[in-house]
């Protein structure tokens, strides 16, 4: 092989150099994610339940703002009828965020540890937070 | 490990068929989630075959009320205040006669209705241009005719400016969050680079309440269906000489303007 050791240098360096974020966050664990329900309106509540179950809401939050919003702005239609008969007014900045105050500790926490920029709060107004 | 063609066939069509089976079971599984929900209008909702608007004009007491009007619309919409006139936004706003209603002008008109300013406002037009032109259909007109914005869809690619006869859109050339004085925690705002325009309260509609234009204005603007003859907008323009704006480009606009000079002690008689 000609120029063995130029190629075989070049490609330890390459492997060094993409390799490079691996090593360098290596035993550095970010902090899971950590969100909170905790806040005042929710404390007030008797039963701790969103509008869908825990698990449903965790998986499917993101389709459902989607279709709410499709289904408010575009058809009229404002309510939700929830699996478990209860209806809801479909909004965001009225509905979610009267209960979820904490935007910070809430969205913000997920969203940030994955990396992933919705952008509903170019338009929509976040609660006044105190901390 | 050879393998003959015949078996690396099975196992590949065996493991698509997984594949596709076994995505389509989680989906069924995720939506199943959310199967009992469903979605449903407000039965407090006002309902109409086409809203419409009639102003008339002879009730602004003046120029103040008008304002005062724009300055309601504006602050529950949170319409920014830019003073630019390059950047401002605007949903509803005065104008006069000749940016108004040009073509309609007579050179005897009385002073009072010739200098007197307009209310203007989106005119959720029949035959919306703005509509037509959207690429993303991010403008459409709802089955009530109101001429809505999603402002989710919105490019900003401004074609609807170019399209609307009636100056009624506005773009955000600049974050509007900072020139808003006080936000309406209910309604959101915009971002740069969309276009907004008036979108006749569909907000207060669907929970059952006039636009706020009409509900502010002593009885100068009625607001209801023009299809129902029964209704006070077609009462009004049975009964009255009304005018729209620029009526010859055919967009046939949903707001009607009655325009008749106050009657004034001391003869301001202009029209011969």
């Amino acid at each position: 092989m000609y120029d063995s050791g130029k190629i075989i240098a070049g490609i330890v360096i390459f492997l060094l150099f993409v390799t490079f974020p691996f090593y360098y966050n290596m035993g550095k664990a970010v902090a899971k994610p950590d969100p909170s329900v905790d806040t005042p309106v929710i404390k007030q509540m008797e039963k701790k339940q969103c509008i869908e179950s825990k698990q449903a809401m965790k998986t499917l939050h993101m389709q459902l703002l989607n279709d709410w919003r499709d289904a408010v702005v575009r058809d009229g239609q404002r309510l939700y009828v929830a699996t478990d008969g209860k209806s809801y007014n479909m909004s965001l900045q009225n509905t979610c965020m009267h209960c979820h105050s904490n935007k910070k500790k809430f969205c913000d926490e997920c969203h940030n540890y994955m990396a992933v920029k919705p952008y509903c709060w170019d338009c929509h107004i976040q609660p006044k937070e105190g901390a | 490990m050879a393998m003959k063609r015949r078996e690396f066939l099975k196992i590949a069509g065996l493991s698509a068929a997984a594949g596709i089976g076994g995505f389509s079971a989680l989906s069924l599984v995720k939506n199943g989630l959310l199967e009992a929900s469903q979605y449903n209008r407000d039965p407090k909702e006002l309902k109409a075959s086409r809203w419409g608007l009639v102003i008339d004009m002879s009730k602004f007491q003046d120029k103040e009320a008008m304002r005062k009007i724009s300055a309601i619309c504006h602050k529950k919409h949170n319409v920014p205040e830019i003073s630019n006139p390059s950047h401002e936004i605007k949903w509803i706003w005065t104008e006069s006669f000749e940016h108004a209603f040009p073509g309609q002008e007579s050179p005897y008109m009385g002073d009072e209705i010739k200098h007197q300013p307009y209310l203007v406002l989106c005119n959720h037009c029949d035959n919306p241009p703005c509509v037509r032109v959207c690429p993303t259909k991010a403008t459409f007109k709802r089955a009530d005719g109101i001429v809505m914005m999603d402002m989710h869809r919105c490019i900003g690619c401004r074609f609807c400016m170019a399209a609307c006869p009636y100056g009624a859109r506005s773009f955000n050339f600049i974050n509007p969050r900072p020139f808003i004085k006080e936000q309406n925690p209910e309604f959101p705002t915009r971002m740069k680079g969309v276009v907004e325009k008036c979108t006749l309260c569909y907000e207060l509609l669907a929970i059952g309440k006039p636009p706020a234009c009409a509900e502010q204005s002593n009885g100068a603007i009625v607001f209801g269906d023009l299809k129902d003859p029964n209704s006070e907008v077609r009462k009004l323009i049975a009964t009255n000489f009304t005018i729209r704006r620029k009526p010859d480009l055919g967009t046939l606009p949903s707001v009607f303007y009655i325009v008749s000079g106050k009657e004034k002690t001391g003869g301001h008689e202009h029209a011969g």
